[in-house]
């Protein structure tokens, strides 16, 4: 017998995978019928209600919750910061209260008679000067790589600038929190919110003197996550405490101003940069300092990526400062940092491709050797180029024939991603009636996490994608990745192909026994089992062959066996008009074109993209925490301030799936953030490719543009 | 009581040849708004006043009768999620900017957050879980799956209902109605594309 | 929210009744999309929670002599599929660009007049006028939503009603009834809108336990009108400045116009020497800049919100081009 190789199978061979499949949870998800953290109705459950301290940095001086215990329908108090402790941020959690409605925990809430002294507050990410001098900030690094003084006297152009972008939030739409139940005094079961469902338990354990074995997570769920949800919190222990206390289930999720300041910001950077190249459009020189944010410890976007993938620019300087700032702390935020450093180089690119007079797509094309894959993005670039027109729709910055108010532009950018498998164990069960099922505590983000795994069973086994039960979302089940870094869907895809194969041979072995045909002339597809490519018996039929046993395999990894790998690349291009009386931006097109090795599930792969643009367009156009210094609070802490793009501003979205055969052969690799990364810097370079004008910052509101234009008459 | 197990189980596809009508005309209950003897008493109030206290409440949900007793600043949205357990809208915002919580009341879209339980009674309301029945399907979820206008889903079923009401008042919409009609959801994992195909697809189709 | 008694009156004098007992801290409910969210935030405690929506008479679109009567209840759908309201452009221009079906099935007319601002100092529970120790919060913190114009006192929030520009350069009049049960008057809706100097003082006339119980407009005739909003979002979003006009044309020279900017002063902003400008003079881009300049000149922007200046002078000059159906090349 030939050996037996895991691989996934030749492209021209798959049933499933390389079409689009709908999500199994779908109907659920669009009928309402998934089940969330704030879903569970146990009988009995009380609802939690949050005190937070709104200023900008105190100590709590006074607290006295003895009026919210008396208050009607009032379990349990917790307090999460009591007197003399710092409260340094808007937002901070004082207290919760946990009472029959929510009607009650809120009046609990008002019960509670709380009293601060004010400290001094600094919440100003941008004015560098002004944090120095309030003492808030501290270096974080300068290195420096061949001669950037003699490359710039030797450069043919040179180009300065300023540009940044701002602090967001990760406003997930559900919010952060669980539900909480004891079975009896020392086992805990919870409905968490949670990109981490295999490695909370431990988090709830530790604190509450319990035993990890005790501790049940459930999400099948989740709301959105982009990487705020690792971590039980605070709030998460304190929900479990207060449950314990009333000796009743609690809900506790943040309410949506307290969801925005405190559960994950993504860091802001604002750089002072000098590029140079030479003569042929090759960049020599790359030459910045940059500040930002990332709160109160006084961190902003790492500089050891920058300039962002041009690593091979010879000569490069590359300072950081951090400011401290009384702000909620960030969090990983989806492909961290990728979009800022991307937002703070691809545009100084686009402006030196403009003081050269040069077409952006020539110069960036002219410097991929810098890149770490040249000829993916060249691919990349080309096809883009075709799909948004920039031929035909390219003119010089400012340069557009368009008459009026309405000027139109070209901007690209391009960015990059790893994606490796994460470490993930799962069991795939196969019973004698053909009944199929797997075991894994994997969530899904809405990655469609759950499709992926019932795509790659069913494909092995040739069977249907309804024939396939996933069991996923809860921690008594193997252990997988949480979901952060685009691991998961490399990180359940290869224990399961490995997993399925080894139970297929098994069911192969039988098959040849019992109907003396060879074993490595067996296939299965549509259901049944073929030898050289006739029916032998049904798929149902050759699991009789197991006995009265289930047959039940073990899959793991990562591995090395060429099912999955890492790194992606990804090119961007946009199509904008502004209206230069308005400073408003509006999207004509967007482009991606996206690698990711081998796609499973095309629909949803294409999801990923689309997704990665809105969120793309939102920081880019209009996204932003404001801190108003006066008061030191997140003054924009709802949803009709801070402004997220809504089905009308999206314009006309392309994506293409780059995944040649070359692509195919590289196995899984993981797709969730890249697409996020390059639009901002997309964006904001067809805006200044539209007016002439460069807007610095994002989000390009119309203040920041009308500004610009101003500025650039003056 | 909610199963865990239910929920992990995968689900078959489901048949998408039959789906129910948008706003199908239930016959309702009239309940008849007054409140018990002893509370008026109790707080001596006049007629069409509601004490503070937790009075009972009859709302027609999804075809049914519920009575239920809730203090008058109790929302729709409570008690359709907390006391009615049905979880499809969704608590986002307090502000209810998001559109996740958007519910129908005699065929008009309502932000259930934005309305007082009190306020229902004698009204037709309908939730996200009317627009399934088993294996049966409303073309608007049907749309959403096919055309994978959900991620996360937790903004869906706002969606799913606004777009509902929505193709049900402007059956011919085009693409600009569209996106007017539907601005008032937000979607964060960025869903807009297939929501757009799918309420493309049934408008010009016809339903 | 704290706890309310709710009343449920069928009638305008027993609404004027259930408003005015508890001293009158009271509040009306209409379709909820702004009051529910000021309960939630508590910058309101009334005592009892008049929901109006079952009041027959507050309801509908009906003929007013040579002019229409819109009652407060009615909804931004009836607005806009009202074949009466057919020559009032400018209204159904606001209803088009409220981008969400929820607010249109919700919303109602007399509930925007009455619209709290927005103003992010007042939300987060700093009052109207946000004052510490006498001194703004709006003027030394970020203001960039802020006022332009009439900023000069303590108040520097923005009016939040949608509708006023367009209604108040219509001419119309609003009825205001209470709080005895038999008080009722009809005064023109520009005085409607108060700017205030101390926090009681709110942003109308209204005193507790009145309310709006109808709009009347005086006939079209052959009047034009338009309303120009910026909004950066195509989403559902609150304009960054807007302006309506009425504009009187004869024989392509115009005869009366009126022109009102939204959202960028405590009180709907009429523009009187801007629409003076017009007169005379035909409808063009020349003309319609010139009452653009003209409607910003006095303006006194904060410090972050001098665009809005840039703004308001553009929906000014957009609204008049639009009227005459000339707005053409912007987005």
């Amino acid at each position: 017998m030939a050996e037996r190789k895991v691989a996934w199978k030749a492209r021209k061979d798959n049933s499933l995978i390389g079409s689009d499949i709908t999500r199994i949870d779908g109907v659920e998800k669009a009928s309402g019928h998934a089940k969330y953290a704030a879903d569970i109705n146990t009988p009995g459950t009380l609802f939690a209600r949050l005190l937070t301290f709104k200023g900008g940095a105190a100590t709590v001086k006074t607290l006295d919750t003895a009026d919210a215990e008396k208050t009607p329908g009032v379990r349990a108090v917790h307090v999460f910061n009591g007197v003399g402790k710092e409260v340094r941020w808007d937002g901070t959690i004082v207290a919760a209260v946990a009472a029959d409605t929510p009607e009650q925990a809120e009046d609990g809430v008002r019960a509670i008679k709380v009293t601060y002294e004010a400290k001094p507050h600094w919440v100003d990410e941008e004015d560098l000067g002004g944090a120095t001098a309030a003492k808030r900030t501290k270096p974080l690094g300068d290195n420096q790589k061949g001669e950037v003084a003699a490359a710039l006297k030797a450069a043919k152009h040179v180009h300065k600038g300023y540009y940044g972008i701002v602090t967001i939030s990760h406003m997930c739409m559900e919010p952060h929190g669980s539900h909480c139940e004891w079975d009896g005094e020392d086992k805990l079961n919870v409905y968490l919110s949670t990109q981490n469902v295999s490695g909370t338990g431990g988090q709830f354990a530790g604190p509450l003197g319990l035993d990890a074995s005790n501790v049940s997570i459930t999400c099948d769920y989740i709301g959105g996550g982009f990487g705020s949800k690792f971590a039980v919190d605070q709030w998460g222990v304190a929900c479990a405490q207060l449950s314990k206390k009333a000796g009743k289930p609690v809900r506790l999720m943040l309410d949506r101003a307290t969801e925005m300041k405190i559960g994950g910001t993504r860091p802001s950077g604002f750089i002072e940069v000098t590029i140079a190249a030479d003569a042929e459009g090759n960049i020599t020189v790359w030459d910045s300092h940059h500040w930002g944010t990332s709160g109160i410890a006084g961190s902003t976007i790492s500089l050891g990526q920058l300039p962002y993938c041009f690593d091979g620019i010879p000569n490069r300087n590359r300072k950081a400062t951090g400011i401290s700032t009384n702000t909620g702390p960030n969090r990983a935020w989806r492909a961290p940092p990728h979009p800022q450093l991307c937002a703070v180089t691809d545009t100084v690119i686009d402006d030196l491709a403009a003081k050269m007079g040069a077409n952006s797509y020539d110069i960036f094309m002219k410097n991929l050797d810098k890149t770490p894959k040249p000829d993916v993005y060249a691919e990349e670039m080309k096809i883009g180029a075709k799909l948004i027109d920039w031929k035909a729709k390219w003119h010089a910055h400012g340069k557009g024939s368009g008459k009026g108010a309405v000027k139109r532009g070209l901007g690209m950018a391009l960015h990059r991603w790893g994606g490796r498998a994460g470490a993930t164990t799962c069991t795939v069960k196969v019973h004698p009636d053909g009944a199929v099922e797997t075991f894994l505590g994997s969530q899904d983000l809405g990655t469609g996490t759950r499709t992926v795994i019932a795509i790659t069973l069913a494909e092995t086994f040739g069977l249907g994608v309804a024939d396939v039960k996933v069991n996923i979302g809860n921690n008594s089940y193997p252990k997988a990745n949480p979901s952060g870094g685009s691991i998961t869907v490399g990180g359940v895809s290869g224990p399961l192909r490995r997993a399925g194969l080894e139970a297929l041979w098994k069911i192969y072995d039988l098959v040849a026994a019992k109907h003396k045909v060879p074993a490595d002339s067996l296939t299965a597809k549509g259901g049944k089992i073929l030898s050289a490519g006739k029916a032998v018996c049904s798929w149902k039929q050759a699991c009789g062959l197991l006995g009265p046993m289930p047959l039940e395999v073990q899959g793991q990894g990562p591995k090395n066996d060429g099912l999955t790998s890492s790194g992606v690349a990804g090119v961007q291009m946009a199509d904008v008009s502004v209206d230069i009386e308005t400073g408003i931006v509006r999207i004509n097109k967007l482009v991606a074109v996206q690698d990711c090795g081998l796609i499973i599930d095309e629909l949803t792969a294409r999801s990923q993209v689309y997704g990665g643009l809105i969120m793309g367009i939102a920081y880019a156009l209009s996204e932003e925490r404001v801190m108003d210094n006066r008061t030191g609070r997140f003054i924009n802490a709802d949803l009709e301030n801070y402004k997220l793009p809504r089905i009308g501003d999206i314009g006309e979205l392309v994506v293409h799936m780059y995944q040649p055969d070359s692509e195919y052969e590289r196995g899984v690799v993981g797709l969730g953030e890249p697409p996020v990364i390059s639009t901002g810097a997309a964006i904001s370079n067809a805006v200044a490719n539209a007016t002439g004008v460069r807007v610095p910052i994002q989000p390009l509101t119309p203040q920041r543009v009308l500004e610009a234009l101003k500025g650039a008459q003056a | 009581m909610w199963d865990r197990n239910d929920q992990n189980r995968s689900r078959p596809d489901f048949s998408r040849r039959d789906f129910l009508k948008g706003s199908a005309a239930a016959a309702t209950a009239t309940a008849v708004a007054t409140q018990g003897p002893e509370e008026a008493a109790a707080a001596n109030l006049k007629t069409n006043v509601f004490a503070a206290a937790a009075t009972s409440v009859t709302l027609n949900v999804n075809g049914k009768n519920h009575t239920v007793k809730v203090e008058p600043r109790v929302t729709l949205l409570h008690v359709l999620r907390n006391t009615l357990n049905l979880t499809g809208c969704k608590e986002v915002d307090e502000r209810s900017a998001d559109g996740a919580d958007t519910v129908m009341i005699d065929g008009k879209a309502v932000l259930a957050g934005s309305r007082l339980a009190i306020e229902c009674e004698g009204k037709e309301i309908r939730t996200v879980e009317s627009l399934r029945q088993g294996e049966k399907v409303d073309a608007v979820v049907a749309g959403f799956v096919k055309h994978d206008a959900m991620q996360c889903g937790f903004c869906t079923p706002g969606f799913v209902v606004a777009t509902r009401v929505f193709l049900d008042h402007n059956p011919k919409a085009s693409l600009g109605d569209i996106q007017k009609g539907l601005g008032g959801n937000i979607c964060r994992c960025g869903t807009y594309q297939g929501i757009t195909a799918c309420a493309l697809e049934i408008s010009t189709g016809g339903k | 929210m704290r706890p309310f008694e709710y009343a449920r009156p069928q009638t305008e004098s027993e609404t004027l009744d259930l408003l005015n007992d508890h001293d009158a801290n009271t509040a009306v409910l209409a379709g909820g999309t702004d009051l529910i969210s000021l309960l939630q935030d508590d910058l309101q405690e009334p005592q009892r929670v008049v929901d109006i929506k079952q009041v027959e008479s507050m309801h509908g679109v009906t003929q007013d002599g040579g002019g229409v009567r819109i009652g407060a209840l009615t909804t931004l759908e009836e607005i806009a599929a009202s074949p009466l309201l057919e020559n009032y452009r400018s209204l159904a221009d606001v209803v088009d660009g409220v981008r969400a079906i929820q607010i249109q099935q919700m919303g109602t007319l007399g509930g925007d007049l009455c619209h709290q601002p927005n103003c992010w100092f007042y939300r987060n529970g700093y009052g109207l006028l946000a004052l510490e120790d006498g001194e703004s919060l709006v003027a030394s913190g970020d203001n960039r939503y802020h006022a332009i114009l009439g900023n000069q006192g303590p108040a520097k929030f923005v009016s939040a009603a949608r509708f006023a520009p367009a209604l108040i350069a219509w001419g119309a009049d609003v009825r205001v009834i209470g709080p005895e049960p038999d008080a009722s008057e009809w005064l023109p809706l520009e005085h409607f809108f108060v700017t205030p100097n101390v926090e009681s003082q709110g942003v109308s006339i209204l005193k507790p336990g009145q309310l709006i119980s109808h709009v009347r407009l005086p006939a079209a005739e052959e009047k034009i009108s338009s309303t120009y909003e910026v909004l950066q979002m195509e989403g559902l979003d609150w304009p960054l400045a807007a302006a309506a006009v009425t504009i009187d044309l004869d024989r392509g020279v115009v005869r009366e116009a009126s022109i009102v900017m939204g959202h960028v002063a405590p009180m709907p902003w009429v523009a009187h020497e801007a629409a003076q400008s017009l007169i005379g003079q035909s409808v063009d881009e020349v003309s319609a800049t010139r009452a653009g300049e003209i409607a910003v000149q006095a303006a006194t922007p904060l410090r972050d919100n001098g665009y809005k200046v840039q703004l308001a002078k553009t929906a000014v000059k957009r609204a008049v081009l639009a009227a005459a159906d000339m707005l053409e090349g912007v987005l």
